[in-house]
C-alpha cells in the first residue's frame, strides 16, 4: 500500500543549522497494516509523516501510495489518497464553520468540486448517524462553529473527517499528545474501532510505548532518521517496555530520550 | 435641516461604498488577507465605466467590465502572493502601485474624467438620489443573495475553510492556492463595481479616487459588525451588517462635513476609528480582564472534573 524507498531529507542544508531528518529510510507498509512510530526526540517521526503528506519533498528518494509514485506530487492532490489527523486539536477542523460544513468537505475530498450545494439534504442525516457512533453528544449540534467544541471533540471530529472517505492511508500524528488521559483514551479506543471496522491501513506516531505495543499488528521504532526497530505480529504481542527500551540501548548504543514519552 | 436635506445622498454614497466594503469583508474576513489592492482597484473600477461609458458603452454593460477589470487586478495580486510567494500585505501594495500606472493609462494620461449624467443614461447619479438609493440597494441585494448562493456550494465552502484553516482544507484536498486567487479576484470585481458605480454617482472619476478606500471598508466591517454579530452571526446578515455600517460611516462623515470642521482631517478621522476597533479587543484582554481567584472550595478533594 505505502512504499517508501531511500528517503533522505535535510532541513537547512549548507548553513550551520543543517539537520538530517531522515537519511535513507525505506518503510514498506501491506494493505491493512496499522502500524505505530515510537521514537526519541528528533528522531524523524513527524518528518516522515509529512513527507508522505507531501507538506514539502524530500531531497532523495520516492514515495508510492497504492502502485502511484506520490513524491512530486503537491500535498492537496496527495490529500484524495490520504486522511489526516495532527497533534494539534485546532489544525484539523475549521473553527469558524459548521460541524456539518467541516464534514461535508471532508466528504468531497479527492473529488471535483462543483458550484453544487455544498451540504446535501440527506447528507445531514448521515452526519447525524456519524457523530452518534462518536458518543460525545454531537449528532443534535451539526449546525454548531466547530470552535466551541473542545479539543478532544474536534479531534474526534478530525478523526471522523480523516476517514469519511476512506483513504488508502490514514496518518496519525500523535494525535492523542494534546488531550488529557482519559480523553486520549477515548479518541485512542475510537481510532481503533474505525480502523479495524474500515481495515484502514494506518500509520500512528504515539509517544507513550504502551499505546504503540497495545494498538496495531506493527511496531516500528526510530531513531536519527532511520527505523532501528521493526516488530510485527506474535512477536509484536509479547513485546514489553522493559524489551523496547533493551532493544533500543543495544541498537542505537544510547539511553532512550523523549521528554514526552510515557514509559509505563 | 440643512443634514436632513444631506441625508439622501450620505445614505446614497454609503451604500455604494457599502459594496466595497463587502468585497473587503470577504479578503479580509473570509480569506483573512489584509488586501490593498483595493485602494487602486476602486479607482480602476471608475476609470473603465468612464471610458467606456465616454466610448457608447450602456452603462449597466460598463459595470460588468468594471468587474472583469477588478477581478484581473485580485488576479494579480493573488498570483503575486501563491506563485510568487510574496506575503500578501506586500503584493496588495505592489499591484495597487501598478494600478495607479494602469489607472492613468486607462484616463489616456488625464487626471480627471468627467461622466455627464444628461447625456448618458447612467445607472444611477447624484441629481436623483432616491432612485440613486432604489437602484443601490438592488444591486447590493443581489450581490448578496449571488455571494449567499456561492459560499455555500462545494466550491464555496472550500473558500471559505481556505481562510478559516489552509492547513485542514490542504489536508483534505482543497487548492489553497488557487482558492485565494478566486476569492481575491471576487473581491476586488466587486470593489470594482462600487468603483464604477460610484463614477457615476459624481459624474467623473479622479486618479485620486479611492485613496484609502481599504480604511473606510475595514470601518464600515467593524461598525457593522459590532451590531450585527449580536443579532445573528451568519453571512448574510454580517454582509447586510457591513452594508449598514457603510452607510453609518458616510452619515457621520456628512454631518461632520455640516458642522464646518475641516474635513481636511476626515481621512485622520477613519484611520483613528479603524485603529480603536482593531484595538479594542487587545486592550481588554490586556488592561481590563481582573484576575479572579478561586472560590475556595468547601469540601476538598472528591470528584475531579479536569
Amino acid at each position: 500500500m505505502l512504499k517508501i524507498t531511500n528517503l533522505q531529507k535535510t532541513f537547512n542544508p549548507g548553513t550551520i543549522n543543517a539537520k538530517t531528518a531522515l537519511c535513507g529510510l525505506d518503510l514498506h507498509l501491506k494493505d491493512g497494516d496499522f502500524v505505530t512510530v515510537i521514537g526519541g526526540n528528533g528522531a524523524g517521526k513527524s518528518t516522515l509523516l509529512n513527507a508522505i503528506a507531501g507538506v514539502w519533498k524530500p531531497d532523495y528518494g520516492t514515495i508510492e501510495i497504492d502502485g502511484v509514485d506520490v513524491t512530486a506530487m503537491p500535498e492537496f492532490k496527495r490529500a484524495k489518497f490520504l486522511g489526516r489527523v495532527f497533534q494539534d486539536p485546532m489544525k484539523g477542523t475549521a473553527p469558524d464553520m459548521e460541524i456539518a460544513e467541516n464534514l461535508s468537505i471532508a466528504a468531497r475530498r479527492g473529488t471535483k468540486r462543483k458550484l453544487i450545494r455544498g451540504i446535501k439534504k440527506n447528507e445531514r442525516q448521515q452526519y447525524r448517524e456519524l457523530l452518534a457512533s462518536l458518543e460525545l453528544g454531537l449528532e443534535s449540534r451539526l449546525s454548531s462553529k466547530v470552535g466551541l467544541l473542545s479539543g478532544g471533540q474536534r479531534q474526534a471530529v478530525t478523526l471522523l473527517m480523516a476517514t469519511l472517505q476512506r483513504p488508502k492511508l490514514l496518518l496519525l500524528d500523535e494525535h492523542t499528545a494534546a488531550l488529557d488521559p482519559k480523553t486520549a483514551e477515548k479518541v485512542l479506543a475510537l481510532t481503533d474501532k474505525i480502523v479495524s471496522e474500515n481495515k484502514l491501513t494506518t500509520l500512528m506516531i504515539t509517544h507513550n510505548m504502551r499505546d504503540a505495543i497495545k494498538h496495531g499488528n506493527r511496531l516500528i521504532m526510530m531513531h536519527e532518521g532511520r527505523i532501528i526497530i521493526d516488530i510485527e505480529g506474535e512477536e509484536k504481542k509479547k513485546l514489553t517496555v522493559e524489551d523496547l527500551l533493551g532493544m533500543f540501548t543495544k541498537e542505537s548504543g544510547k539511553e532512550f530520550a523523549n521528554d514526552r514519552t510515557m514509559l509505563s | 435641516m440643512a443634514f436632513l436635506n444631506a441625508l439622501p445622498g450620505a445614505i446614497a454614497e454609503g451604500l455604494i461604498w457599502g459594496l466595497m466594503a463587502i468585497g473587503v469583508y470577504l479578503s479580509f474576513k473570509i480569506l483573512d488577507i489584509a488586501d490593498l489592492t483595493v485602494d487602486g482597484s476602486i479607482c480602476t473600477g471608475g476609470c473603465v465605466c468612464a471610458v467606456l461609458i465616454a466610448g457608447g458603452v450602456p452603462a449597466w454593460l460598463s459595470v460588468i467590465l468594471a468587474f472583469i477589470a477588478g477581478a484581473l487586478a485580485g488576479t494579480i495580486t493573488g498570483l503575486f502572493h501563491t506563485a510568487l510567494g510574496i506575503p500578501s500585505i506586500l503584493a496588495g501594495i505592489l499591484t495597487q502601485l501598478m494600478l495607479y500606472s494602469i489607472n492613468l493609462a486607462i484616463l489616456g494620461g488625464r487626471s480627471l474624467l468627467p461622466i455627464d449624467a444628461r447625456s448618458n443614461k447612467l445607472v444611477l447619479n447624484m441629481i436623483d438620489n432616491t432612485h440613486a438609493i432604489i437602484v443601490a440597494i438592488g444591486i447590493i441585494a443581489l450581490m448578496i443573495i449571488i455571494l449567499w448562493k456561492f459560499f455555500y456550494t462545494e466550491i464555496g465552502l472550500t473558500l471559505k475553510s481556505t481562510g478559516d484553516n489552509p492547513d485542514m482544507s490542504r489536508a483534505q484536498g482543497v487548492n489553497v492556492s488557487l482558492n485565494k486567487v478566486i476569492g481575491l479576484a471576487i473581491s476586488n470585481g466587486i470593489v470594482a463595481i462600487s468603483g464604477a458605480l460610484y463614477s457615476q454617482y459624481k459624474g467623473s472619476v479622479s486618479i485620486n479616487d479611492g485613496r484609502g478606500a481599504i480604511v473606510i471598508g475595514l470601518a464600515a466591517i467593524f461598525i457593522g459588525l459590532s451590531v450585527s454579530l449580536k443579532i445573528k452571526p451568519n453571512f448574510v446578515v454580517s454582509l447586510i451588517g457591513v452594508t449598514c455600517g457603510s452607510v453609518v460611516y458616510y452619515t457621520v462623515y456628512n454631518f461632520v462635513m455640516l458642522l464646518g470642521r475641516k474635513t481636511d482631517y476626515l481621512k485622520m478621522l477613519s484611520a483613528i476609528i479603524v485603529a480603536i476597533f482593531l484595538a479594542v479587543p487587545y486592550i481588554k484582554g490586556e488592561y481590563f480582564t481582573k484576575h479572579k481567584p478561586l472560590p475556595i472550595q468547601k469540601d476538598a478533594g472528591g470528584e475531579g472534573n479536569a
